[in-house]
């Protein structure tokens, strides 16, 4: 049996409500993404019925809506939990103002993306590049939103969907506004993709136990890497 | 009132046209423009009593169709109201004047009634060389600006002089644009369209007339009260839309049952006007009740967002029928293909972190075998 008795420590990276964030998230990408293509380019499986007996359209357009309301105030849950959240979650990490930040991206793209060099990237949440992709994940939910609800204002008298009746004259129309909201479900398609490959290479490189930390929260972390954060400068976020 | 020149109820009482069918009018007209009950009774009241509200009508880049729209009319006095009930001063098609005379009517009306005209323009108007459309030796520009200084309001008929129609379309060569972006500081209402519904028209006239101001207008200056929906919204086929039952090509069953016509690129979902509700050619059909998809022409850009018969529009610098689709699912190949070299290349240079014997330096961890 092969085995090795490393020093590591159990740290508490994702709380409750930042895995619970997370789980209806992916939820609602997935259900908008696949009712959202549905919607763009419909099957047209029925033939020689009438309308009256069928709604499976209606029923797809009703639950990309549905998704669309708990996606969006999920999204604001997590802006509110970036400034109440530890220190993994704050919204600092998520914008690299400092240049300790930017100097961890390169690192990043040396060791992970081109692998020309081999070092231990020492973030236990995310690394900075992985926050300044979330960050740009984070505009694209919100193009997504002000579209989505730009759309769904027309047809609607509820308050909130009237609060984007803005953004479809901003765009210079419906087209266009359809379009951009199109192009984007893209955006969060490929997201997903590398997202799912990157945890995946995390912990087959790292075995920090990246995967489960989504589910329980917690991340087996080297000690050297702890004492390193612990005695880190207060000019550098934490996270 | 110094109500010298006859009332429109007097012209249309004089042409024949009875009471009953004057108030039949008024009554249509507030049910379009979504009055109340007591608005029929402004509209009769300003139509007997107020005198005609004086027009200057341009053409500038444009095919005359929305002119062709209104004079053709089905109600006799929508009819009317063009040609006899507005003050139609100055109207290049219509006029029975050419040449100077011509011009002088639009000029007079200009010094007589100035705060109080009606500014009606057809056509965008070219900015990249203002030659590129001239009348009597001045540009589109010179007469819109000059005309447009003590005008009440500005109404841009059709998709030209709304946003700029075809003469817009990319490269746009004469650098076309519409009303509302040549002129300022006084209020513009896009009467969208290609043409614009005639009824639509003429309720944005009669509307003028009554109330002596504009329409409540929506975020693109579009009157609200026809142009707050969509064509799709309002369809007799969005029955079938819901139920999933689209057309999918032009002589299958679908099309033969009336199915939706949203797969044959139908803009409907993506268009704002009363198509479906005050159709055309006195309420007999309109376009996709005929079996045609909407090809949006109520919507700046229309021309851009082809093809008519693909729902998805092209996606520009992509190539013409380069959906958002077919961009997506290439850089969804891309990463695909990416992951899977990065995938291997990580087996390859990862190697020692792999097999758990990470290279000493890289962190303070020794391995221990036990």
């Amino acid at each position: 049996m092969r085995s090795r008795t490393i020093p590591l420590r159990e740290v508490h990276v994702w709380e409750m409500p930042v895995r619970i964030y997370h789980w209806i998230n992916a939820l609602c990408v997935t259900t908008l993404c696949v009712t959202g293509y549905l919607i763009g380019d419909p099957p047209a499986f029925m033939k020689g019925t009438e309308a009256y007996f069928n709604f499976w359209f209606g029923t797809v357009r009703f639950i990309h809506f549905i998704s669309a309301f708990l996606f969006f105030f999920n999204f604001i849950f997590r802006i509110y939990w970036g400034f109440t959240g530890n220190e993994f979650s704050r919204w600092y990490n998520f914008i690299p103002l400092k240049r300790c930040q930017w100097k961890e991206i390169l690192e990043v793209i040396k060791v992970d993306v081109l692998q020309v060099t081999n070092k231990q990237i020492d973030s236990i949440g995310h690394n900075s590049l992985a926050s300044l992709v979330y960050f740009i994940t984070f505009l694209i939910f919100l193009l997504q939103c002000l579209t989505g609800f730009g759309m769904y204002g027309a047809m609607s008298n509820a308050m909130l969907p009237r609060l984007f009746a803005w953004v479809v004259p901003f765009l210079g129309g419906d087209m266009n506004v359809r379009q951009i909201h199109h192009l984007l479900m893209w955006g969060f398609i490929i997201f997903a993709m590398i997202h799912i490959y990157l945890v995946f290479y995390h912990d087959y490189i790292e075995r920090r136990g990246v995967t489960s930390s989504m589910i329980g929260g917690w991340k087996f972390i080297e000690e050297d890497v702890i004492e390193r954060h612990d005695n880190k400068t207060e000019e550098c976020p934490k996270g | 009132m110094e109500n010298q020149k006859p009332s429109f109820y007097e012209e249309v009482r004089g042409n024949g046209i009875s009471r009953r069918d004057f108030l039949k009018f008024c009554t249509t007209m507030a049910a379009f423009l979504g009055l109340e009950a007591s608005g029929v009774g402004q509209i009769v009241k300003a139509l007997e009593s107020k005198p005609r509200l004086p027009v200057i009508w341009f053409h500038f880049q444009e095919c005359t169709c929305c002119s062709e729209s209104f004079i053709r009319a089905s109600h006799p006095i929508v009819a009317d109201i063009i040609l006899n009930k507005i003050s139609l001063d100055y109207q290049e098609t219509l006029m029975a004047a050419s040449g100077v005379q011509a011009e002088d009517a639009y000029k007079a009306v200009m010094k007589k009634y100035p705060g109080e005209y009606i500014v009606m323009v057809e056509g965008s108007i070219p900015t990249e060389n203002e030659a590129y459309c001239c009348i009597g030796g001045r540009s589109a520009l010179q007469i819109l600006t000059e005309a447009v200084k003590d005008c009440m309001a500005v109404v841009a008929w059709g998709n030209c002089a709304s946003a700029g129609c075809v003469q817009a379309a990319s490269p746009n060569p004469t650098g076309a644009k519409p009303v509302h972006k040549v002129i300022s500081g006084k209020p513009v209402v896009n009467v969208q369209g290609c043409p614009p519904i005639a009824d639509v028209m003429a309720g944005v006239v009669v509307h003028l007339l009554t109330f002596g101001r504009i329409p409540q207008l929506d975020g693109m200056n579009r009157p609200k009260a026809f142009y707050s929906r969509r064509v799709h919204d309002t369809c007799y086929r969005r029955a079938n839309f819901d139920a999933g039952l689209f057309v999918e090509s032009f002589d299958d069953e679908g099309a033969k049952r009336g199915y939706c016509l949203y797969k044959m690129g139908c803009k409907g979902p993506v268009t704002y006007n009363s198509c479906g509700i005050i159709k055309w050619n006195d309420s007999v059909s309109y376009p996709i009740q005929s079996g045609h998809p909407c090809i949006g022409c109520a919507e700046a850009g229309f021309w851009d967002n082809g093809p008519f018969y693909q729902h998805l529009p092209g996606v520009a610098g992509f190539g013409i029928e380069t959906t958002a689709d077919k961009v997506g699912l290439g850089l969804g190949i891309a990463t695909a293909v990416g992951i899977a070299g990065h995938a291997i290349v990580t087996n390859i240079r990862k190697h020692k972190e792999i097999i758990n014997e990470p290279e000493t330096g890289s962190n303070n961890v020794t391995p221990k075998e036990s």
